[in-house]
């Protein structure tokens, strides 16, 4: 009895999280252009979609955006874990607390704090701005990722390459990489999620015409959501959904598990 | 390690210095001076006036209300999740991240024609013979807007500070002769602070500061202070304003780090 009301509970839970996405997916087939009436099953937002050059823009510039953005963070984030591990307790803590600025800051004083630099330093706003500011809200997501993982690292396992005469290159590549992967694996796939769905910072940091999905859907609200915009999102969802599941199913070679469920989370 | 390793650190110590430390510096300079240059405390004074004050107020009812029902729809519902004792730690965690590859404004977007009057939630209730629900364009549709899109932040700490406990420990609290009850209230829920304390900053930041929700939920009639600071910045472009009214809002942020660096030592409480 009480395990079936736990399961209910989970099932309404995750009921209220999806509700939504439902919803926007059943619009996408909507002939009807408002949302407020079905107007019967139709194919042809998927179809347009791939003729809207604007939104075919701004998927390529977000999706560029996510990449970019998060690869430079892993690269920095795992670099600076790694440095971290030899430092003392007390410089290591208020590293940390700079790295949890970001995360704990609201988007919006994030947001305009960029804005404020750029201004003064006299960028240009655009892609670069843009790509800028998630790099910077990216890093703390992959070092939180990695950080426990250079926790668990065995030293002596890497003194021991270099005794051997592995150069510091090697080393690092062949004995403490390996162990890092779940956790950089992690956060690189954690940080491109959040790129992939920040609106607050971007919209403080973009130029004039140049647009991510998030941005080009705020001043698509005013003038009333293209339903091309349902149908894109239903293909990304969709798209992720199955990647996921096929990795979550995936054979249980135990190395190839670890390393899939990984990027999983 | 040698301590050349140290400065492998460099990138990240400039990138943090550049990109966080000195923009925060801007927003204090901008947010003390005026359009002159000159120094001035009106921008954060600007917090006084009528209808500053009324939105910073509506932002904290509201923030602190979905902050207070995310904790008590997460709580029950990470204690089921980690009791569950599932090897999937990942599979969990990814259930709460998924819906977040699906855009937020779109998200909360649907949320406006499940809430509508003829919306899919009221279809579904008349069929039930249920009273509608009329909470579209109300403070209660922003809250469950903010509950919609924060309680991931709240349910994913709360798991894993509750999956960390030992299981020993509550065996023992329970072999030594504590009911449920007091178990939960001895044991689990102290050892789950650290936890409660992330989930809550999680949540309550985001929702005392975005502009979005409200405006889409509300029906943009009623403004928060995020409106306020974001219509400052965009249409007004009084960046001073603006730059003060965010600094009235650093005082709950930094009174969240304050809580958070004292509970949670440990990073136990992460989101991650």
């Amino acid at each position: 009895m009480k395990s079936i009301l736990k399961k209910i509970y989970i099932a309404l839970i995750i009921l209220f999280l999806y509700a939504p996405i439902g919803t926007l997916i059943i619009l996408s087939f909507n002939e009807s252009k408002t949302r407020a009436k079905w107007g019967g099953f139709t194919f042809k937002w998927y179809i347009s979609l791939f003729q809207n050059e604007e939104i075919l823009r701004a998927l390529f510039n977000t999706l560029l955006i996510a990449f970019a953005s998060s690869l430079t963070a892993t690269v920095i984030g795992t670099v600076a874990c790694i440095a971290m591990m030899a430092m003392k307790r007390r410089t290591k803590s208020i590293l940390m607390g700079i790295t949890n600025i970001p995360m704990l800051n609201a988007d919006i004083v994030t947001g305009i704090s960029l804005m404020l630099l750029y201004i003064s330093l006299g960028i240009r706003f655009g892609m670069g701005t843009i790509l800028l500011s998630h790099i910077t809200f990216n890093i703390p997501y992959v070092i939180l990722s990695v950080m426990p993982r250079v926790r668990q690292l065995n030293i002596s396992t890497y003194e021991a390459a270099l005794d051997l005469g592995a150069s510091h290159i090697t080393a690092f590549f062949k004995v403490m990489f390996p162990d890092l992967l779940p956790g950089i694996l992690s956060g690189f796939l954690m940080a491109f999620t959040m790129s992939l769905d920040d609106f607050i910072i971007t919209h403080f940091t973009k130029g004039v015409g140049v647009d991510t999905l998030s941005t080009k859907i705020y001043t698509e609200i005013k003038k009333g959501i293209k339903p091309e915009m349902y149908a894109l999102s239903a293909l990304i969802f969709i798209t992720v959904l199955t990647l996921l599941v096929l990795i979550n199913l995936s054979p249980t070679d135990k190395n190839k598990t670890d390393k899939s469920r990984a990027k999983a989370e | 390690m040698t301590s050349k390793s140290k400065w492998l650190s460099a990138p990240y110590l400039f990138w943090s210095a550049v990109f966080i430390i000195i923009p925060l510096c801007m927003v204090f300079y901008y947010g003390l001076t005026d359009k002159t240059g000159a120094f001035t405390l009106d921008n954060i004074l600007a917090i006084t006036s009528a209808g500053h004050a009324k939105a910073l107020r509506l932002a904290l009812l509201l923030s602190f209300t979905s902050t207070i029902v995310c904790f008590l729809l997460a709580y029950p519902l990470a204690m089921i999740l980690a009791n569950m004792k599932v090897k999937r730690h990942n599979f969990i965690i990814l259930i709460f991240i998924l819906p977040m590859w699906m855009n937020f404004l779109l998200r909360t977007l649907a949320w406006q024609t499940l809430l509508e009057k003829n919306g899919v939630i009221n279809h579904v209730l008349s069929f039930f013979h249920l009273p509608a629900l009329q909470i579209i364009n109300t403070p209660a549709a922003i809250i469950l807007g903010m509950v919609y899109n924060f309680l991931p932040f709240m349910v994913l700490p709360l798991y894993n500070a509750l999956a960390k406990i030992d299981p020993n420990v509550i065996n023992a609290a329970r072999d030594l002769g504590a009911n449920h009850f007091y178990t939960f209230i001895r044991i689990i829920l102290p050892l789950s602070i650290p936890g409660i304390i992330s989930g809550i900053t999680m949540v309550f930041i985001p929702a005392l500061t975005t502009f979005v929700i409200s405006s889409l939920l509300g029906g943009g009639k009623l403004l928060l202070i995020g409106d306020v600071i974001e219509q400052e910045f965009t249409r007004m472009s009084n960046w001073h304003l603006g730059s003060g009214l965010s600094m009235v809002l650093m005082i709950f942020i930094v009174i969240n780090m304050i809580l958070s660096a004292v509970f949670d030592k440990e990073g136990e409480g992460s989101m991650l």
